[in-house]
């Protein structure tokens, strides 16, 4: 389809009949996932251009191509009107295009300044670089409001900071493009506020704007058209002025096959977890999880929501066992033990507690292991998978593997098969399988549909559905709002390693539960009835600093 | 989707590996002005033609089981063990330990007795590498080769200033007690009417690396213990999801791969030279690492390709009896074994990848 | 001990430190670039044999220390074709490079001059002779400066001033100018590098080149300047303890300086005196020369000051998922 973007709201740029950006039909396929379908995009100069996706439909690919870091399959590139090649990010740098990455591509260990001039020094000498970059570092952070100590180390700073790096470093290579892959997601809202501020600026100097999020509100406050993309493909570019969340939405989700979960109402029984005070300190000495108290019932699903890297992760592992925390923890009435010399999953299966991990590919499976050796991951210690005292019984776990595997339509069922040759989606569903048949009295389950596909995402659902009707708890923990919604009883919102709001599901709403996760109190929060909103939460916005 | 079927990447890819070796040193022998057909035969006709070079060959091969499994072993749980030398070293004090200070009244006992010692003191000059590496994140391969060399001070301080006897200018120990000699294989396998391994060192300790091949396919891929070393081998923090201690594995499979490696000194100390001496170890512990690689830390594989390092251990020295070409060609050759099937891995196998890959695409359409 | 063996152990301990210090400072472009070196061993040991073998067959030293050199950066080629290249194991393609030279000069050794695996001894124009600075006669006289200047300081070969020389150097090289930038980079970050524009592979190459040509120089001074041929395995484990000294000096030019002096001082000791009586007690050679590496250990155990190597030692840089 033929993207029709025109020009957009330009306050200041002349209007140049070339776009300052053209894609056409860039393909590309990682192995067997086709990542980019046939792309075209046109963006005109001195414009903000959204693209927004959920996860996983391949608006980061999109740009890395962009960026020379990836090498497309096929499709063209125009700068300016020029066909330009892009083999490498030198190129990219070339021809004005600059990238913050949503991982940051930044030194640790350097300063600011350092980093800043690595590869865009002037001569084999440091010290000519450095004081001229000191310069213009000052002169960037008069226009636009970027002020960052340039010798501080980097690692000293804090995300926010490191973002600005970032942007001050594509701002010193004379960028007149620049790319922010999901540069919000790390942010405090107080930090986003700051950055869109700056990228106002940057675009009444003219500078081109592409930023990637799967952020509605981002889209609508700052954007002057936007791309949808959808498992691969564009699927619309529309004004943004003439367009809407909703409708927005639509296009992202494609058709309404959305999350609508046949349930009848839970019957809440006995509580099963039982957390009060749980704090978390990780390595570096932060605190992730700040004095949390929660339970789950027998026969009712708990839903965290937050935006990623509130704390919900920490609280997975520590109920999972896989680090330590500090506070009371209780499993049908019994503590446990949460000061951990190493992982205690063992333990924690044996208390009649599962867990589908928010990572399988790194944490729930192995994936040079064997779909059968995979099924017992974590349970290989069981007396039912041992033939002897010495060795494990292969024969029989693989002949309960084939079975699991036929009852949750694992594809292709070939238990032999190396975990890494499955999809995503069939990758969960073994750890599913293997986490849910088992009966646990709590089953603690994270992104239980990250990257996976539609038909496999509702058969999960189902089955966290049936354990919770088996009168089974369940602690779901998952970014997506929506699932958050459709599978829980209760909600709970986590900020900042705190518990901001809970409540039952049947009252909430979205944006209540949207200003819950970014830490606000406020009327929408009040309109939900029988929520208890935490002190935490501001009652309002919170306070804006330059 | 597999890019390419398990078999060839079992066979084919050290096979293409080893083939590529053989080319190389083929080649380093005509620039040294030898013939390698020549040569070739030359090695298998003392290697393999007459029963007492077999007797050697297997003599070799026995040392490269254990040290090969060793490192194998410690592969498992994603450690690079280089630390085998040493720790055979250390085992052969155990071995010399057992065998000099208990008065065995029979060798099959002795045999129980010295595998005890040396699988116990390689494992304890493992234990502190392991250690550290588990609890303090020292990187095991520095801290191996250093104990490598710490264990050739401590055995030449031992040998030269408390187990040598008076007088004796050697630093070795005394001979082993005769209730201590293993069975050789002449002593097993000669008749009254042919005599055969005449003056060869292979001997019983043989059996014993089978049986250890054995031990260790049971314990990787049958045993709870052999599934979780796999497991942390492959995703530590699968491991830490799972409950497994990489702690403890750390340590467990670097014990196992320390006794492994100790109990050569069965076959070198107690069945060839029936005392200690300070060299007994000869570099079988990193020619370990070439059988290792090219066995795929498969204890089949490590069985094979043990078997192949024992015939160019053999048929090298016979090369340096009758030519003008020394030991150190089977060096090369090592050396080029564990270039290929270990750090060039990717260059073997990624043409190969493609291959198949094509092919499937031609079999699809 | 008196004013003259101190003296005598000092300067044997900088004859013994350079090789060390060579060695041990191609480590560190090697491995600050992220490529983990464990080869070190073996690039000294081809060096050593084809300097000395070159050396000998011209009769110029300074032919043989290009022969040596040549060979040390033909091994690190193949290094940076296994681990740059083709993404494979550093360490394995380490080892496999070490057992390459150790082999490989003994057969060519023999191949060439039938001694058993080694060189005829240099005489004359093939061997680096030492360099009297300038002064030496006149302070002869002065008490205690004179031996110094004149046994300490002077009379060493060019090669041993260039191991001192390089250590400033290097630290030039890596915190002034752009090309260290970009190395320390590469081994901290390689994404930093690829996105900032910069060839990652161009970088790792440039770094074990170097790591190459120091340790052909080391080579060459092992086989031309402290003795006069090359004999089988010369380098004696120095690769390993030049290594021990890399990560004793914490991956930097100045300690690594310090680092090889003192290990080099405790090889001279142990040459020295061999068993060293400590009141009733005998300190064995066997210690002496097994400190450096238990000192490593020690060190590594993180037990005091912890050595954090480059983030990205070791690891293939891969950019396509």
């Amino acid at each position: 389809m033929e993207g029709q973007t025109e020009t957009g709201r330009q306050a200041t740029a002349a209007p140049s009949p070339e776009p300052a950006i053209e894609l056409r039909g860039i393909s590309k396929a990682f192995g067997p996932v086709q990542a980019n379908k046939n792309i075209s995009i046109r963006v005109m100069p001195g414009t903000i251009h959204g693209i927004i996706g959920e996860n996983g439909a391949g608006k980061s690919t999109l740009m890395s191509i962009l960026y020379g870091f990836y090498k497309a399959d096929a499709g063209e590139i125009f700068i300016s009107g020029r066909k330009t090649e892009i083999p490498d990010s030198l190129a990219a740098i070339r021809a004005g295009i600059g990238m913050v990455f949503q991982h940051f591509k930044l030194v640790q260990n350097f300063t600011v300044l350092e980093n800043i001039i690595l590869g865009a020094e002037d001569g084999a000498l440091l010290k000519p670089s450095i004081s001229k970059a000191r310069k213009e570092l000052r002169a960037l952070a008069n226009e636009y409001g970027l002020n960052v100590d340039p010798d501080a180390v980097v690692e000293e700073l804090g995300v926010g900071m490191q973002q600005r790096v970032e942007i001050l470093k594509a701002l010193y290579r004379q960028a007149q493009i620049l790319i922010l892959d999901e540069p919000t997601g790390v942010l405090t809202p107080a930090e986003a506020d700051q950055l869109f501020r700056i990228l106002d600026r940057l675009r009444a100097e003219g500078k081109t704007i592409i930023l990637i999020t799967h952020k509605l509100r981002e889209i609508m406050e700052i954007t002057d058209t936007v791309s949808v993309m959808r498992r691969g493909e564009m699927t619309a570019t529309v004004k943004t002025a003439e367009t809407d969340p909703e409708h927005l939405a639509e296009l992202m989700v494609g058709r309404k096959v959305l999350l609508q979960v046949e349930k009848a109402p839970a019957r809440p029984g006995a509580q099963v977890l039982e957390i009060e005070g749980l704090s978390v300190t990780d390595d570096e000495g932060v605190e992730r999880l700040k004095d949390i108290s929660l339970s789950v019932r027998a026969g009712e699903v708990l839903g965290i929501a937050g935006v990623a890297g509130n704390g919900q992760s920490e609280l997975l592992e520590v109920l999972g066992g896989m680090r330590a925390g500090r506070g009371k923890v209780r499993m049908n009435g019994q503590e446990i033990d949460l000061a951990i010399k190493y992982s205690d999953g063992k333990g924690r299966r044996a208390r009649g507690i599962g867990h589908v991990p928010e990572d399988r590919q790194r944490e729930g499976l192995i994936m040079d292991f064997t779909a059968w050796e995979n099924m017992v991951f974590g349970y290989h210690d069981d007396a039912e998978y041992q033939s002897n005292r010495f060795l494990m019984d292969n024969a029989g776990i693989a002949r309960i593997a084939q079975d699991k595997m036929d009852r949750f339509d694992v594809r292709p069922p070939n238990p032999r098969l190396l975990a890494k040759n499955f999809s995503g989606g069939n990758q969960q569903k073994i750890v599913v399988a293997r986490e849910i048949e088992r009966g646990p009295d709590l089953l603690l389950v994270g992104q239980p549909t990250r990257g996976v596909d539609i038909g496999a995402i509702e058969f999960i659902h189902k089955q966290i559905i049936g354990l919770r009707d088996a009168g089974k708890a369940v602690l779901l923990v998952s970014v997506e709002l929506d699932e958050i919604m459709s599978l829980s009883d209760r909600i709970a919102v986590m900020f900042d390693g705190q518990i901001m709001g809970e409540g039952p599901a049947d009252s909430a709403n979205q944006i209540g539960l949207g200003c819950l996760m970014a830490g606000m109190g406020g009327a929408d929060t009040q309109a939900m009835d029988g929520w208890r909103i935490s002190e935490a939460a501001a009652p309002e916005t919170p306070a804006q600093e330059g | 989707m597999e890019k390419m079927p398990g078999w060839a990447d079992a066979v084919l890819v050290p096979l293409i590996s080893l083939l590529l070796a053989a080319i190389l040193s083929a080649g380093v022998i005509l620039a040294i002005g030898e013939n390698p057909v020549t040569a070739f035969k030359l090695m298998v006709d003392g290697a393999l033609m007459r029963s007492a070079g077999w007797g050697y060959t297997l003599y070799y091969t026995t040392n490269f089981i254990f040290t090969g499994l060793a490192v194998a072993v410690a592969f498992h749980a994603r450690l690079f063990n280089i630390g085998g030398e040493g720790q055979a070293m250390l085992g052969g004090l155990g071995v010399a330990l057992a065998c000099l200070y208990i008065p065995w009244p029979h060798w099959s006992l002795a045999l129980i007795g010295a595998s005890l010692g040396g699988a116990v003191f390689g494992a304890l000059w493992a234990l502190v590498p392991a250690w550290l590496q588990a609890k303090r994140g020292s990187h095991i391969v520095i801290t191996t080769i250093m104990f490598n060399y710490i264990a050739y001070s401590v055995l030449g301080y031992l040998l030269v200033n408390v187990l040598r006897p008076v007088g004796s200018m050697d630093p070795a120990t005394p001979k082993f007690p005769e209730t201590t000699h293993l069975p050789s294989f002449r002593d097993m396998f000669s008749t009254a009417d042919t005599i055969l391994f005449r003056g060869a060192p292979a001997n019983v300790s043989f059996f014993l690396a089978l049986i250890a091949c054995v031990f260790v396919w049971l314990l990787i891929w049958r045993t709870r213990l052999g599934y979780e070393i796999r497991a942390f081998g492959h995703s530590e923090t699968g491991a830490n999801y799972a409950g497994i201690s990489g702690v403890k594995i750390t340590v467990i499979a670097m014990l196992i791969s320390g006794a492994l490696a100790g109990l050569m000194a069965v076959n070198t100390t107690q069945g060839e030279a029936e005392r200690l001496i300070l060299n007994s170890t000869e570099g079988a512990g990193f020619i370990g690492i070439a059988v290792a690689l090219m066995g795929r830390n498969h204890p089949l594989g490590v069985f094979i390709a043990a078997l192949l390092f024992g015939f160019l251990y053999q048929g090298g020295a016979e090369l340096a009896l009758w030519t003008t070409i020394p030991r150190e060609l089977i060096v090369v050759i090592q050396a080029l074994v564990i270039l290929f099937t270990g750090a060039l891995d990717n260059m073997v196998r990624m043409p190969l990848e493609k291959l198949f890959l094509a092919l499937r695409r031609k079999e699809a359409s | 001990m008196d004013f003259m063996t101190l003296l005598q152990v000092l300067e044997s301990t900088i004859r013994l430190a350079t090789p060390l210090l060579l060695a041990c400072l191609a480590g560190l472009y090697s491995e600050r670039a992220g490529i983990f070196d464990i080869g070190l061993e073996g690039k000294m040991l081809v060096a050593a044999f084809f300097s000395a073998a070159v050396a000998y067959q011209t009769g110029s030293v300074w032919l043989g220390l290009l022969a040596g050199i040549a060979s040390s950066m033909a091994l690190a080629a193949i290094h940076g074709l296994a681990s740059i290249t083709f993404r494979g194991n550093q360490l394995i393609s380490g080892v496999a490079i070490n057992f390459l030279a150790a082999g490989m000069t003994v057969l060519v050794a023999q191949d060439w001059f039938q001694q058993g695996g080694r060189t005829p001894s240099l005489i004359g124009g093939a061997r680096f002779e030492p360099i009297t600075l300038p002064f030496t006669e006149a302070l002869a006289d002065v008490p205690v400066l004179g031996p110094i200047y004149g046994g300490l300081i002077s009379s060493h070969t060019i090669l041993v001033y260039v191991a001192f020389a390089a250590v400033p150097l290097t630290w030039w090289i890596l915190y002034r100018t752009r090309f260290g930038l970009r190395l320390r980079a590469v081994g901290e970050n390689p994404e930093s590098v690829d996105t900032a524009g910069v060839s990652v592979v161009g970088l790792r190459y440039a770094a074990v080149a170097i790591a190459g040509l120091l340790c052909g120089i080391a080579g060459a001074y092992l086989a031309t300047a402290l003795q006069a041929g090359f004999v089988k395995d010369m380098t004696a484990g120095r690769g390993f303890i030049a290594l021990a000294a890399l990560i004793f000096a914490k991956w930097r030019p100045w300690y690594a300086l310090w680092a090889t002096l003192l290990f080099g001082l405790l090889q001279a000791i142990s040459i020295r005196f061999q068993n060293i009586p400590v009141g009733d007690f005998v300190i064995p050679v066997q210690f002496m020369e097994a400190l450096p590496y238990i000192l490593t250990i020690i060190i590594l155990a993180g037990f005091v000051g912890k050595a954090i190597p480059p983030r990205a030692g070791g690891e293939p840089y891969v950019k396509e998922r």
